[in-house]
């Protein structure tokens, strides 16, 4: 039998089958924040059931609203602290060392090629990058995660995508991803687990592969996965150097949680994304998207650069070298978050900071905030937000608001301007 | 085993999210109960007005993709606490769905000639529906008179419907 990465992964830890087409599968990392687990907690004291299976498996933060806004927040952040404390889960991180979940998490070496992880969070699918099988959940998947470290999927058919070509300069993950959804629409992989292979991916850094397969559910798709390789390898070499005798080793280990030649796909894409331009979002779906050109003269009310989705050390280099030496537009609002302590120090040791600064950018702390319309950052109903995240949901950002999706190099061009452009970074 | 169905609103849109279903501001709330007022606060939807038209209805019958955007189990759980424990679609996000029957509540998915059907027929009539589990039928009563329709859902579904949800059976499995 030839096998898709997906389903090797599920061969290698499936330990029921209680019915047909459901894989009750072992779990490598259970991930949790103080948005969805607080009710899987309080659920289980209320089942008298308040247990770990495996508190080394278990990493919390407090990410979504932090520090917390209110009484509210600040109750959530304590229900997760305090259940941290209770069972002895170590790699719990508080205020001063939290981090956006999905670029916190893996900088931390938690998820490595061929692991099974779930989070109670949409976006989980980002850690497929590694070659892992992680899917978002909701609480009562997460709440048993936590008790028994299992949680059940349908069979992981897979859509393959053959991302061909070169990515011309100005263009990045985040247009690729974009131009991939508005070709698969937002129903087009749901159910299904998104392979992302081809040239341009093997030349993708992990940051870049983060935010490519980080958009995977606004296709629907279970997942996003890369092969691991030798850049998979090297990102996580820190953490795995004891476990190998050398890179090589590492990346030979690795390389069985790869499709095999033959293995059956539901459906197979080749783009080739020589020509492609920067992409946006307009309207209220993630699949409707044209090129940056053609939104142009669009004006802008703020623009947020951050999220899950390219909030990293990349992202950020990327908007600085649009903004340094530069003004933002007097009409535009520009706050970026960089999405983690080690994002946000790098950035302060490069000068990057100090070009946001200069530029007229706020800069706050490592949180998910504005993108869900949360915290620092809510529009106000009428307002529009050049925004580097995943979703532009009606009041996504804020009740009544709009947000155009967009790299971090077109948004950091469309804050200089006060309305969408593409950056300099870019030549048609 | 409690019983699923009543009144019907429908909802003639594909793609309702989850942040429409309940936006993302209410996530801070840590009682379900809490939940009620805003259950699709921001839905796009000429003809609907959440406010008014939700009250009384226990099932909703929609088009494609429902649910689909965040994993927040607080989508089925406003449904839940405003006495809706039936939805009806093509098909839905995967993380809504199995949200669903992980709360003992029904997602039915039926093709597109019998939503299509369901619509053309029924959505300006006054509607109630109920579902029978032990016979895989829908059955739809309107101007005094009935009919039954096939669905069909996986064994693992019925079962947590049926034993009331996932904590429980993988409690006592796994």
């Amino acid at each position: 039998m030839k096998y898709t990465l997906a389903e090797k992964i599920f061969n290698a830890h499936r330990v029921d089958m209680p019915f047909e087409d459901t894989h009750v599968l072992k779990l490598d990392a259970v991930f949790c924040h103080e948005i969805t687990t607080p009710i899987a907690i309080t659920d289980l004291q209320a089942r008298g059931m308040d247990r770990v299976f495996d508190p080394s498996k278990i990493k919390a933060v407090i990410d979504h609203v932090t520090p917390a806004k209110d009484s509210k927040t600040a109750e959530q952040g304590k229900i997760l602290r305090d259940w941290a404390r209770r069972h002895g889960i170590k790699d719990f991180f508080d205020i001063g060392r939290n981090g956006v979940c999905h670029a916190l998490f893996p900088e931390k070496g938690f998820v490595r090629p061929g692991y099974t992880v779930i989070m109670g969070d949409s976006h989980t699918c980002t850690h497929g990058a590694f070659g892992a099988f992680a899917a978002g959940v909701g609480t009562t998947d997460l709440e048993v995660g936590i008790l028994k470290g299992v949680c059940a999927f349908r069979s992981p058919k897979t859509i393959k995508i053959v991302l061909n070509g070169k990515l011309k300069p100005g263009v990045f993950a985040k247009d690729a991803i974009l131009y991939v959804i508005k070709e698969l629409t937002v129903n087009g992989a749901t159910n299904k687990v998104i392979e992302f292979t081809g040239p341009i991916v093997d030349e993708m850094s992990m940051e870049a592969r983060m935010t490519l397969c980080n958009m995977a559910i606004e296709a629907g798709g279970t997942c996003g996965v890369c092969y691991p390789d030798m850049t998979t390898v090297e990102y996580l070499w820190d953490y795995i150097k004891d476990e190998f005798e050398s890179k090589e080793a590492a990346l030979k280990e690795y390389s069985k949680w790869i499709s095999d030649e033959g293995a059956e796909y539901e459906k197979v894409y080749e783009f080739d994304l020589s020509d492609l331009e920067p992409m946006a979002t307009f309207g209220y779906k993630p699949d409707q998207v044209k090129p940056v050109r053609e939104m142009a003269g669009t004006k802008i009310d703020q623009v947020y650069i951050g999220s899950c989705t390219n909030g990293r050390i990349e992202d950020l280099r990327a908007a600085a070298e649009v903004l340094k030496g530069k003004k933002i537009n007097d009409n535009v609002r520009g706050i970026v978050s960089p999405a983690t302590p080690a994002v946000y120090n790098q950035a302060l040791k490069e000068g990057i900071i100090e070009i946001f600064q200069e530029a007229g950018f706020c800069v706050t702390n490592p949180t998910c905030g504005a993108c869900l319309g949360m915290s620092n950052g809510v529009l106000a109903s009428g307002e529009s937000c050049a925004s580097t995240t995943n979703r532009n949901f009606n009041g996504r950002m804020g009740k009544g608001g709009m947000v155009y999706l967009m790299s971090p190099a077109t948004a950091a061009a469309t804050a200089i301007a006060g309305e969408i452009v593409n950056s300099d970074l870019f030549h048609s | 085993m409690k019983t699923f169905g009543g009144k019907v609103l429908f909802l003639d849109r594909s793609d309702i999210n989850t942040d429409e279903i309940i936006p993302a501001k209410y996530l801070t709330e840590i009682t379900k109960e809490a939940l009620k007022p805003y259950l699709l606060e921001d839905l796009i939807l000429d003809g609907v007005d959440p406010k008014k038209d939700i009250e009384g209805k226990s099932v909703i019958i929609t088009r494609e993709n429902f649910g689909c955007g965040s994993s927040r189990e607080h989508a089925p759980w406003a449904l839940e606490v405003n006495n809706i424990n039936v939805v009806i679609a093509e098909n839905f996000a995967r993380i809504f769905r199995q949200n669903m029957y992980n709360c003992g509540m029904l997602a039915i998915e039926l093709p597109k000639e019998k939503i299509d059907y369901l619509f053309n027929t029924f959505s300006k009539k006054d509607v109630t529906l109920s579902v029978d589990l032990d016979r895989d039928k829908i059955i739809i009563e309107a101007e005094g008179k009935s009919e039954e329709i096939d669905f069909k859902i996986g064994g693992f579904d019925k079962t947590l419907v049926k034993e009331g949800g996932w904590v429980g059976y993988a409690d006592k499995h796994y």
